[in-house]
């Protein structure tokens, strides 16, 4: 049954990619992101990554989608034809897509228990983590204490991200007359 | 080909797919935002991709069941492997950080080119160059 | 949307249910689905509602943004302080068993504190980065 349910998300998500491609009125790509977004939620609940589905539900729906929205209000909202023929870039991404299909040739099959990804640390962690860390969600005994470095480093980039977008857009605006008055100056400082 | 082996790859396959159309609209789209938008595709894919390999058909939710620590029922219940879990799980919030710098960046050039077709953006600095 | 009274009265009625799931999805992260990265997008996403429908300045009143850019680097203080603390009751860095006499109870509590600093920065920042981009096109107009 979650087989079924597996490969009917997959391919919604799939026409969602390619509704994504075609259209050109960025309002409507951005909401078909955002059910993109929830149609990956979906997928993670069946893969077993409920964790990882609540996040994309909340992030990739919720947040994202408003961040887009707002960043669409001030920039517009009309994507132009695109200039050239599509030869070259669909020529590039048919080879790379062949050169990753061939490489998933060898690749141990979708949900196999014996799957060498699944006999490193995971074992350690399924195990021992009742044990060493007494607390049932293992996702969030592995995130916060056996990898709790690696979260460090990610809060960190969230914080760095979140400084430099203070730097981009925290300045008073310009109008386009005043850069034109200051525009030697302004103009050595933006190379 | 059998079934069997199309049925076990569906998944890697839709998922390289994903990432070709996100890879697509990243480098034939002169737009900076459904640039950014096709970015988000591929990365979304990327995060399938490993959850793909965490799944154990059969398994349950990485969460333990019964006695936190370890009861009896733990032996018997297949888990799926929580470790991509835990890596994806930071990458999305990474992930929305980044895309919001690769926005106001897109904010930004627009504000100081009044355009955000990349073939516009490059005749503005063409011309500015010439007129230099 | 500031005339729609069904969307105003909506907003005010879900919004404190919205913050008390982010806080449930936060300190019930050790038994179910949740922790901190999802608690603070669903609590940033609860300001973000109250900014679409009563627009920016009202929110702002309430969640000054030097207040959330302080969380943003506050929740980084936070994990690192534990780390260090850690360290100076003779452990390594990050080894929450210093934190209790009992090692389980230790990581119990070092994994809370970490994950409110998750939370915080996670707040912090989707709060910033969306009072950016909301109040950049009305600043001068």
């Amino acid at each position: 049954m979650s087989t079924v349910v597996d490969i009917v998300l997959l391919t919604l998500l799939a026409a969602t990619g390619i509704a994504l491609l075609r259209i050109r009125n960025l309002f409507a790509v951005v909401m078909l992101a955002g059910i993109y977004s929830l149609l990956s939620a979906g997928l993670f609940t069946v893969m077993d990554a409920v964790d990882v589905a609540f996040t994309e539900a909340a992030v990739g729906a919720g947040i994202s989608t408003v961040l887009f929205l707002a960043a669409l209000a001030l920039a517009g909202h009309h994507e132009n034809r695109p200039g050239h023929t599509p030869l070259l870039p669909l020529v590039v991404v048919g080879v790379t897509g062949l050169a990753l299909v061939y490489g998933t040739v060898d690749m141990p099959g979708f949900g196999g228990a014996d799957n060498p990804v699944h006999h490193h640390v995971a074992d350690h962690y399924l195990e021992e983590s009742p044990h060493e860390i007494g607390i049932p969600n293992v996702v969030t005994a592995v995130l916060a204490s056996y990898r709790g470095y690696d979260t460090m480093g990610e809060t960190t980039v969230v914080f760095a991200a979140a400084v430099a977008v203070m730097l981009l857009l925290a300045g008073r605006r310009r109008s386009r007359a005043a850069a034109g008055d200051d525009g030697e100056e302004g103009g050595a400082g933006h190379r | 080909m059998s079934l069997d082996f199309f049925v076990s790859h569906y998944n890697y396959w839709v998922v390289i797919f994903l990432m070709m159309v996100g890879f697509y609209i990243l480098i034939s789209r002169g737009n900076l935002i459904k640039k950014i938008i096709g970015l988000n595709v591929f990365q979304t894919s990327v995060f399938m991709l490993y959850i793909s390999m965490g799944k154990i058909t059969g398994g349950t939710p990485p969460i333990l069941i019964g006695d936190a620590h370890g009861g009896e029922a733990a032996g018997h219940v297949v888990y799926s492997n929580p470790l991509p879990h835990v890596l994806i799980l930071t990458a999305i919030v990474v992930g929305i950080a980044t895309t919001s710098v690769g926005l106001a960046l897109a904010v930004r050039i627009k504000e100081a080119y009044g355009t955000l077709e990349e073939d516009e953006i490059n005749r503005i600095e063409a011309q500015v160059e010439a007129s230099e | 949307m500031r005339e729609e009274i069904i969307v105003r009265v909506g907003a005010k009625i879900l919004t404190p249910f919205i913050i008390m799931f982010a806080l449930y999805v936060h300190f019930h992260g050790d038994y179910s689905p949740g922790g901190g990265f999802q608690a603070g997008v669903i609590l940033a996403a609860a300001f973000a509602l109250l900014a679409l429908v009563y627009g920016l300045g009202a929110v702002q009143r309430v969640l000054p943004p030097w207040f959330t850019r302080l969380c943003a680097a506050l929740g980084v203080v936070i994990y690192g302080g534990v780390g260090v603390v850690t360290m100076l009751l003779g452990h390594n860095y990050l080894g929450y068993n210093a934190l209790a006499h009992d090692p389980e109870h230790g990581q119990h509590y070092g994994i809370l504190l970490v994950e409110l600093g998750v939370l915080v920065t996670v707040f912090g920042v989707m709060a910033s980065v969306f009072y950016l981009f909301a109040g950049r096109g009305r600043r001068d107009s």
